[in-house]
């Protein structure tokens, strides 16, 4: 059967990209994010003036992948160094990317401090419930009862605490302008995802002040799951455990028209 | 040339400021907070960057931030707040970046007290944070040698991409001296072509990290910084003599502790004792070479330390065991007197020396028989 083939292109590699082939496992939705960041950064024409700032985990290469400058931070660091480089380059657009053993756990300080300062940075975190990088292991955004090499018997918030909500946290901070939570569990979703990661990026272009985004991802090879399993996973259990929202939305942020 | 009196703390902030200091991240902590409220006031009146981080983790890593942008950076500490500043060193180190720090050491281990010290040596010199690498350490003993050692370091720190640390003690960051401030240096930009500070539309992307997962690219990097290294060995050795040339006997001592020493040595002097001062100013790299030089021109060395023999080890390598090497150090805070040196100097003088003895545990016994 003949099939006639458009000649309009409806889809490319975002020029945000580099060729580089991502090292994520099969149905991991870093690569999901790390695709809108590059949108994002072309859509808005910053590519050239972005200074991206990786963090340690499956992330960890996440400079080889997108066509910006880029430093790596140690474990947990990433808001202090993206600080220092906002310091003294301020006409620059500075992002860090983070999952939540970095950004919630080891780096909770910086993460919480850079916030408070309200420092012009953007935060892109990743919430897929475990440490990822090291094989699964209990991270501080771990669901009550979810099993990880740590936590073999699932979560017990007696002995083990509760999970910690960074958005709903940072948001009751006054330094922070733009502070929302996104899943990337299906189109809708990302779709949604994608606009908050532009209006992320629009606050600190027009320096409105600290904005983060956190999106609900898969870790489909440490929770054992299929990829389509993991995403049910992320809209089932997680998205009750971490609400979807606008948790600080400042008003010169509101005014924003994208 | 005109002397005013500065503080050594206020010293070292305003001589980075003319040096071309373009951001300062801190965090307080006895005795070296001067330096971090010199540069709260005096880094926005000018334009630059300052920052209070809210701990010296935040502090090193803002300053690895923007080290990597390649403009001149620092940041001050104290002894307990060092440590927490390693891990950015060793990750600066590997990531090959300059970057300057001041280390005015405090009485330890552990929260210790605020009394000035050398503990430090050994954390400085000779490591400190994780995998195979060094650092360039000066050690100032005056305010004059403090405000040119911090023009050389960033000076230093550019040239070899790494950091360059200046440690000293309490006593120098706390006192007064008349000393000639630098002339304000125009801040000029360099154009590395490793610097992270945006594409803008000129080249091609950057990236500064210190991640080889191949074994064989990390040797390979940690060869280039040994190989560095080599050539800072050669090229970079700085120390004072004094009373050298006629010496039978030299005592070797950084910073306060060598200040000591030399008032000891001028009254050794004036009772007809000829002993002399070799002063290291680079603690790293050791001017080994300068001591060897020394050993088939005299009896003996003593070293005088504000510790329980650090440095002493690095003289002893390079004495190796041909003449005796005698040691004296206070720990904790305690400055020694220019008496208790030239009791020691009298001591070595007098007292028939081994060459194979072991100095630190001779010291141990007599500090012990002391209490
Ligand atoms: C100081 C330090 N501690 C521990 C580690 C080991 N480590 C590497 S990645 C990681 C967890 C990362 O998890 P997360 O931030 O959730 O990212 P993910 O891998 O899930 O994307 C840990 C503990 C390290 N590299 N450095
Ligand atoms: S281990 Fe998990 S987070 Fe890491 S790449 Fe694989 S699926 Fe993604």
């Amino acid at each position: 059967m003949a099939t006639a083939i458009s000649n309009n292109l409806v889809y490319e590699r975002p020029k945000g990209f580099t060729e580089t082939p991502t090292h994520y496992c099969p149905g991991c939705t870093h690569g999901v994010a790390h695709h809108l960041i590059a949108e994002v950064l072309q859509e808005m024409d910053l590519i050239e003036k972005t200074i991206g700032v990786a963090p340690v985990g499956c992330s960890v290469f996440a400079y080889n992948y997108f066509d910006t400058d880029f430093v790596e931070a140690p474990h947990g660091r990433a808001p202090a160094m993206a600080t220092g480089i906002k310091h003294v380059l301020p006409d620059r657009i500075v992002f860090t990317y983070q999952g939540d053993g970095d950004l919630a756990s080891i780096g909770m300080g910086e993460i919480v401090h850079a916030a408070g300062r309200g420092e012009n940075l953007t935060v892109i975190f990743i919430n897929n419930a475990n440490f990822g990088m090291t094989g699964g292991q209990m991270a501080p955004t771990t669901l009550p009862g979810m099993k990880t090499t740590s936590s073999v018997k699932g979560r017990d918030v007696e002995t083990q605490g509760f999970p910690i909500r960074m958005a709903e946290m940072l948001a009751t901070l006054d330094g922070v302008s733009y502070c929302v939570r996104r899943s990337l569990h299906d189109p809708k979703n990302i779709r949604l995802a994608k606009k908050a990661i532009r209006m992320a990026f629009e606050t600190q272009a027009r320096g409105l002040g600290f904005s983060m985004v956190e999106l609900l991802s898969t870790c489909p090879t440490n929770w054992g799951m299929t990829p389509v399993d993991a995403l049910k996973f992320v809209e089932e259990q997680m998205v009750p455990a971490y609400p979807l929202g606008d948790y600080k939305v400042a008003a010169s942020v509101a005014e924003i028209k994208i | 040339m005109t002397r005013e009196l500065w503080k050594g703390n206020e010293a070292i902030a305003e001589a980075a400021v003319r040096a071309g200091l373009e951001a300062y991240f801190g965090y307080p902590i006895t005795p070296q907070t001067e330096i971090l409220e010199y540069l709260s006031r005096r880094m926005p009146e000018l334009g630059r960057a300052f920052v209070q981080a809210e701990s010296e983790l935040g502090a090193i890593n803002m300053v690895y931030g923007a080290a990597c942008t390649g403009v001149r950076v620092m940041s001050s500490s104290s002894s307990p707040g060092m440590s927490l500043m390693m891990e950015g060193m060793s990750y600066i180190a590997g990531t090959e970046i300059p970057a300057v720090l001041v280390n005015v050491m405090r009485g330890g281990p552990g929260l210790g007290n605020i009394a000035p010290a050398q503990g430090d040596y050994n954390q400085a010199v000779h490591g400190g944070g994780h995998g195979d690498y060094h650092n360039i350490v000066l050690a100032p003993a005056s305010i004059q040698e403090a405000i040119d050692l911090t023009a050389l370091s960033f000076d230093l720190a550019e040239k070899y991409r790494m950091i360059c640390m200046i440690i000293l003690d309490g006593s120098i960051g706390q006192m007064m001296e008349p000393a000639q401030m630098l002339d304000m240096r125009p801040i000029q930009r360099k154009d590395w072509d490793w610097a992270t500070n945006g594409k803008m539309g000129k080249r091609e992307r950057r990236v500064l990290s210190s991640i080889y997962l191949d074994p064989a690219q990390e040797e390979k990097m940690n060869l280039r910084l040994l190989s560095r290294w080599k050539t800072i060995q050669r090229e970079e050795v700085r120390y004072k003599e004094y009373f050298l040339d006629d010496a039978e006997f030299v005592i070797v001592g950084f910073g306060t502790a060598g200040r000591v020493a030399l008032s000891a040595v001028r009254q050794a002097r004036e009772k007809g004792i000829k002993v002399g001062l070799l002063r290291p100013i680079t603690v790293s790299p050791f001017p080994a070479e300068a001591i060897e030089q020394l050993v088939g021109r005299v009896s003996g060395f003593l070293v005088t330390e504000m510790n329980s023999g650090q440095m002493l080890e690095d003289v002893r390598l390079a004495v190796k065991g041909r003449v005796p090497v005698e040691f004296y150090g206070r720990m904790g805070g305690v400055v020694p007197f220019t008496e208790e040196i030239m009791h020691e100097i009298e001591r070595i003088t007098t007292s028939k020396l081994s060459a194979t003895s072991n100095p630190r545990e001779e010291w141990y016994e007599r500090m012990v028989g002391m209490r």
